[in-house]
């Protein structure tokens, strides 16, 4: 089996920014069930969460690519 | 270079003799010159320029109390920019002074983001990280220079870096953490983010087409049958890409605004 160790580790980055995202959304999906008048103040709060979250996983595709074995 | 074997292991096609398929990566990436110099992410960022010049030209000529479809979707893009993305951000005394800049760097973002699902063109011209830099550095002077503006050099300074309610030694730590979290990190994961949404995303659409092609044609009716939904996949990829790009030109322009209201903001 030949490849890159780089990807097994973009795999692996990828779980922390995936269980973050789903809580982030967990909340404003009962926060807006709780109270549907907040969503659009909400909905930027949960988008920049889910940046932050996902810039991660981002930062690692790049270093993936770029880092020799 | 053992990325493009390991995306050839992924693909899982087989490694015959006169197999021609080859696994999309990096160099996928670095398309030949046009002409000259001229590559086509260069042509269509400028295509990008004349393209959003011209609509909002032609949406904005003919203003009426009872608009057009045109105006409509024009001022449609302009107030969601001007209202949920500058004024909650900014706050209602100063956004007007950065409308002009956020709307621009949306509506150019969200084309160049766009030409990756545009048939023919099929290239998001932000997947190459040189184009990304500038309006990066653009938004980083804006938000420092906003708040030198408003808080004077060293007066920003201590806005930024002091958290406003801690003294005594902890100071010695937080200081330079929140210099280089506030002020040096920012422009780099603002680039990082839409370079490696747009990278990410086209190098997975490339993978789709070309293996499911690759299967199609290598002859084997089961190869074919999962060639058949490599496309499927990648038709349902195109659509998560879709919802992608808009965010990301959002998100870009919602973090330029933030960085911008967050200098700007009073101590309190």
């Amino acid at each position: 089996m030949e490849g890159s160790i780089n990807l097994v580790g973009l795999g692996l980055s990828a779980i922390g920014p995936g269980v973050g995202i789903g809580l982030i959304f967990a909340a404003f999906i009962s926060g807006v069930a709780r109270q549907p008048e907040a969503q659009s103040r909400l909905q930027s709060i949960a988008i920049l969460g889910f940046v932050l979250a996902e810039a991660l996983f981002i930062i690692t595709v790049a270093l993936a690519f770029v880092l020799p074995l | 270079m053992s990325v493009t074997a390991a995306l050839a292991a992924m693909t899982a096609v087989p490694a015959e003799e006169g197999s021609t398929f080859h696994p999309p990566g990096p160099s996928s990436f670095e398309l030949p010159p046009i002409f000259g110099d001229v590559t086509k992410p260069m042509l269509l960022l400028t295509l990008s320029a004349v393209l959003v010049f011209g609509f909002f030209y032609l949406a904005a000529r003919q203003s009426s109390l009872v608009p057009s479809r045109l105006q409509f979707a024009g001022e449609t893009i302009y107030g969601f920019v001007r209202n949920t993305v500058a004024r909650d951000n900014i706050g209602s005394e100063h956004y007007m002074k950065f409308v002009p800049y956020l709307f621009t760097l949306f509506s150019f973002i969200l084309v160049n983001n766009y030409y990756g699902i545009i048939p023919f063109l099929q290239f998001p011209s932000f997947s190459r990280i040189g184009f990304i830099v500038p309006l990066a550095l653009l938004s980083w002077l804006l938000f420092v220079g906003a708040g030198m503006w408003k808080h004077g050099p060293l007066g920003y300074l201590k806005h930024a870096t002091m958290p406003s309610g801690v003294g005594g030694p902890i100071l010695v730590l937080l200081v330079p953490l929140e210099f280089f979290s506030n002020i040096i990190i920012r422009p780099f994961t603002l680039t990082l983010r839409l370079f490696g949404n747009m990278f990410a995303g086209h190098l997975l659409l490339i993978l789709f087409a070309t293996g499911g092609a690759a299967l199609l044609a290598s002859g084997n009716v089961l190869y074919g049958a999962v060639g058949v939904l490599s496309f499927g996949l990648g038709i349902g990829v195109s659509f998560l890409e879709m919802l992608v790009m808009f965010l990301q030109a959002y998100v870009f322009t919602l973090l330029s605004a933030m960085y911008i209201g967050e200098a700007l903001a009073e101590e309190h």
